[in-house]
C-alpha cells in the first residue's frame, strides 16, 4: 500500500475516516465523563489503534486539542491493564487557573478524540512473584497510580497466598478522599487490603515519624508513594535513615529530571544543516535548547517530551535519551530535540 | 498596466521611509498571531480531508477509465486534489503556517509532499532564499530561477532571446524544474554549495523523484488493468495540469510588470530595517484578484503580497488581511500590485518578452 500513497502513509488516509485508526498518531475516544469528589472527573477513554497498552502504576500523555492547539499532559492511568478492547480510564483532579485540567474536568463531552502518547513510567508493581508485604503511601491526587495497582490487584487471582497490602491515603477530609467508597468496598471485601486515611483537616499532616504507629513494620515492606514533593522527600529520608532505601519507590508528578552526564557521555559538535550553524552541545543540554542558544529556528512545544512538537530529522551521529539515559538515532529518525541531548558530533536537518 | 521598464529600486530610497509602516504591520500579524483558534484549525483539517477524499475518487475513477466519462471526472479531481496538496497544504504547511497548532502530523518538520523536490531541499531554497532576499538581483534565485531574465539589472546573454519559449515549456514540468533547481548547481563554482552537498542532495532528490514517478506512471496504472493507459494519461494530465497552474500562479505573483527589483548588495542588506524588508515585500509581490475559489486553488498565493509580508501566518487568514494591507499601502503611497487573473499573466508574459532582448539601460 505504502507506495501507492508517497510520500503518506496508509495510515494518514485511515485516521480521517477514524483517528482511531490511526497507528502513526495513536488516540482515544472519549468514552464517558464521571465526576469523582469536588473538582475531579474521571475519563474512561477508549484507546485506537496505536495503543500498545500499559503496566499498572503507568501514566499516560494525552494530547488535548483547545482552541486548535495541542496540549500535552501526563495523567495516571487509574484502570487495571486492560483486556483488549476495553477502555481505560484516568482521573484528573483541577488545577484552579490551570488550562487543560478545567477543560478536562468540567468541558470535555463523551466523543471527544485525544491523541494518547505510549504509557511511561517505572512506578509499576513487580513482575510476578509480588512481594509478600507491600505499603502505598499517598497523598491527595498521589491516590491515581496507586488506585491502579489495587484494581489490578483485586482483580487477580492468587494461587498462593495474597500479598498483605496497606495503603495509608492523607486527603484534607472524607470528601477529598478520591475514590474513597469503592477503596472501602474493596477493603471490607479482600481480606489481604487494609485501607488507612488520614484527613489532614483535622489530624494535621503526615510525618515520617508517625510511620511506627499507622504501620508498625513498614520498613520491611516493598513501598510505593506518591504525593507532594514535600512528603515525598520526607519519607526518602526518613526510609534512607533505617537502611531500607532501596525498598522505597516514589512518583512525582513533575518532568522527569534530567540526566547529569555520566562518565563517557561528552556531548559533540552539532551541525543545523539547513541553518547553517554549528555549535559545540553539552551532554546534559537538550539539543532543543543548544539550537535556541545558537539562534537556530527550532520547532518546539511541550519542552518536556510528550508532544512531539520539536521533532528534527537526524541526518548523522547519535544521541542520549535525557529521560533515560538511552543512546540512539539512525539517519532519519526523528529526534525528540527536548529531551535529547548530543552523545558524540551529529547533524540535524534544520 | 506600465511598459517602460521595470523600475529598479536602489537602497537609499527605501532609508527615509517612515518606521510606521512596520509598527503598523508588526500589530496586525500580532492580532492575527493571537486570534487562530479552533476554527483555523478546522479549516486546514477540512482542505485535508478534502484533498484525500478527491485523490480517492479520482483515483478510484481513473482505474475504471477506459470508460471516457470516468477518465474525464478522475482527471478533474485527481488535478484539483493536486493543486490544494501542493498549493493550500504542501506550500503553507512548508511556511510553518500551521506549525502553532502543535500536531505532529500537520507540522513543518514533518510533512513531506506529492511534489518532486524534496520538502527540505525546498524548504532551504524558497522559505530561506526566496524569502529572505525577495527580488534582490543576484540574491534572489527565484528571479529568474537562473535561466530567466525579468530585471534591466540582470546582465543579458543571447541566450535570452530563447526564454519566452523555454518559459512556455518550463510550465508543464514545472515541478522538474524546480527540483533541478534546488539542486543549486550554479552555487557550484562558487564553492557556495559543496559537490559533496550537491551529491547527497542529487541522491535524495532521485529517491524522492523515483517514488513519485513510481506511483503515478507506474503502480496506478497497472493496478487499472484493462485501463492502464488511460490511467497513466489521467495522471500524466494532473501532474501537467498541476504544474502549469502552479507555474501559472508563482509566476502571476513575482513577475507583473509593476513589480519592483532591488539593486542591493548583501551587505546593505544586512542594516535594513523592518519597515524596510516589509516595503521590499510589498514591492517585489503582486495579487491576484478573484474569488474564494480562485483563492483556495492558488493556496491563497493570490495574496502574494500578504504572503511575502507574514509568511508564517496561517493562509486562510490572507484574504482578511489584503484589505488592511492594501489600505496601510495607500496611505503611505506604496504601489500595490493587483489585478485579475489575465492582466497579471499577460503582464508577466510582457515582462519575458521584454527582457528577452537587450534594452541597454542596464547600468555598468
Amino acid at each position: 500500500m505504502s507506495p501507492l500513497v508517497s510520500p503518506l502513509a496508509p495510515d494518514d488516509y485511515l485516521g480521517l475516516i477514524d483517528p482511531l485508526l490511526s497507528a502513526r498518531h495513536p488516540a482515544g475516544r472519549v468514552v464517558t465523563v464521571r465526576p469523582e469528589c469536588a473538582g475531579a472527573a474521571t475519563l474512561e477513554i477508549r484507546p485506537g489503534r496505536g495503543w500498545a497498552g500499559h503496566r499498572a502504576g503507568q501514566y499516560l500523555p494525552v494530547g488535548v486539542e483547545i482552541d486548535g492547539v495541542r496540549h500535552w499532559r501526563t495523567y495516571s492511568i487509574t484502570s487495571p491493564p486492560e483486556a483488549p478492547g476495553r477502555a481505560l480510564t484516568i482521573t484528573v483532579k483541577e488545577e484552579p487557573g490551570g488550562r487543560v485540567s478545567p477543560h478536562l474536568v468540567h468541558r470535555i463531552r463523551p466523543g471527544a478524540v485525544l491523541r494518547l502518547g505510549p504509557a511511561q513510567g517505572e512506578f509499576t508493581l513487580p513482575e510476578d512473584p509480588l512481594p509478600p508485604r507491600m505499603l502505598m503511601v499517598t497523598a491527595g491526587s498521589g491516590i491515581t497510580p496507586v488506585a491502579g495497582m489495587l484494581r489490578a490487584l483485586a482483580g487477580r487471582r492468587f494461587p498462593g497466598p495474597a500479598p498483605d497490602v496497606v495503603l495509608l491515603h492523607c486527603a484534607p477530609g472524607p470528601d477529598e478522599f478520591l475514590f474513597r467508597a469503592e477503596l472501602a468496598g474493596l477493603a471490607a471485601r479482600l481480606p489481604w487490603l487494609s485501607v488507612h486515611a488520614r484527613y489532614t483537616r483535622t489530624a494535621g499532616r503526615l510525618v515520617p515519624e508517625h510511620m511506627g504507629v499507622l504501620c508498625p513494620d513498614w520498613y520491611d515492606r516493598e513501598t510505593w508513594a506518591c504525593g507532594p514533593d514535600g512528603l515525598l522527600d520526607a519519607l526518602e529520608r526518613h526510609w534512607a535513615a533505617a537502611g531500607a532505601g532501596e525498598r522505597l519507590r516514589v512518583e512525582r508528578f513533575r518532568p522527569a529530571p534530567v540526566l547529569s552526564p555520566g562518565v563517557g557521555t561528552t556531548g559533540g559538535r552539532v551541525r543545523f544543516e539547513h541553518s547553517g550553524v554549528e555549535v559545540e552541545a553539552s551532554a546534559a543540554v537538550p539539543l532543543l535548547e543548544t539550537g535556541e542558544a545558537a539562534g537556530v529556528a527550532m520547532p518546539y512545544g511541550c519542552r518536556r517530551g510528550i508532544c512531539f512538537g520539536c521533532l528534527v530529522p537526524l541526518v548523522h551521529g547519535r544521541v542520549r535519551d535525557l529521560r533515560t539515559g538511552e543512546l540512539h538515532g539512525e539517519p532519519g529518525e526523528l529526534i525528540q530535540t527536548c529531551v535529547n541531548a548530543a552523545a558524540g558530533p551529529l547533524a540535524l536537518a534544520l | 498596466m506600465s511598459t517602460t521598464a521595470v523600475p529598479v529600486t536602489l537602497f537609499e530610497s527605501l532609508e527615509d521611509h517612515m518606521e510606521p509602516l512596520g509598527e503598523e504591520l508588526d500589530r496586525i500579524r500580532a492580532e492575527i498571531v493571537a486570534a487562530r483558534g479552533a476554527e483555523d484549525a478546522r479549516y486546514i483539517r477540512t482542505v485535508i480531508a478534502v484533498q484525500r477524499g478527491l485523490e480517492t475518487g479520482g483515483r478510484a475513477a481513473l482505474a475504471v477509465s477506459l470508460f471516457p466519462p470516468a477518465w474525464l471526472v478522475g482527471t478533474a479531481m485527481l488535478t484539483i486534489a493536486k493543486i490544494l496538496e501542493n498549493m493550500e497544504l504542501g506550500h503553507n504547511i512548508l511556511h510553518g503556517q500551521w506549525d502553532w497548532m502543535g500536531d505532529p502530523a500537520i507540522h513543518s518538520t514533518t510533512w513531506e509532499w506529492d511534489f518532486l523536490t524534496p520538502a527540505d531541499a525546498w524548504k532551504h531554497t524558497h522559505n530561506h532564499l526566496h524569502h529572505t532576499y525577495t527580488n534582490v538581483v543576484g540574491l534572489d534565485r527565484d528571479l529568474g530561477y537562473t535561466i530567466l531574465r525579468m530585471s534591466p539589472d540582470q546582465p543579458w546573454h543571447p541566450v535570452h532571446l530563447l526564454q519566452p519559449l523555454y518559459t512556455a515549456l518550463l510550465a508543464p514540468v514545472f515541478e522538474w524544474g524546480i527540483a533541478v533547481y534546488d539542486l543549486e548547481a550554479d552555487a557550484l563554482p562558487s564553492g557556495r554549495k559543496s559537490v559533496r552537498a550537491f551529491l547527497g542532495d542529487l541522491a535524495g532528490l532521485a529517491r524522492k523523484a523515483v517514488r513519485q514517478a513510481a506511483k503515478d506512471y507506474v503502480l496506478f496504472p497497472l493496478l487499472a488493468g484493462p485501463s492502464a493507459l488511460p490511467c497513466l494519461a489521467g495522471n500524466v494530465t494532473a501532474n501537467g495540469l498541476r504544474n502549469i497552474w502552479a507555474h501559472t500562479v508563482i509566476f502571476c505573483g513575482h513577475f507583473p510588470g509593476d513589480v519592483q527589483t532591488f539593486s542591493y548588495e548583501e551587505e546593505q542588506l544586512d542594516g535594513e530595517t523592518r519597515s524596510q524588508w516589509y516595503l521590499r515585500q510589498i514591492q517585489g509581490s503582486a495579487n491576484i484578484e478573484g474569488g474564494s475559489l480562485l483563492h483556495i486553488l492558488t493556496g491563497n498565493l493570490s495574496h502574494q503580497i500578504e504572503h511575502h509580508v507574514f509568511p508564517d501566518l496561517p493562509s486562510n487568514r490572507y484574504a482578511e488581511l489584503a484589505p488592511r494591507v492594501r489600505e496601510i499601502c495607500a496611505r503611505h503611497e506604496i504601489t500595490y500590485a493587483s489585478g485579475p487573473l489575465w492582466r497579471q499573466y499577460a503582464s508577466m508574459w510582457g515582462r519575458v518578452l521584454r527582457h528577452a532582448v537587450p534594452d541597454g539601460s542596464r547600468k555598468p
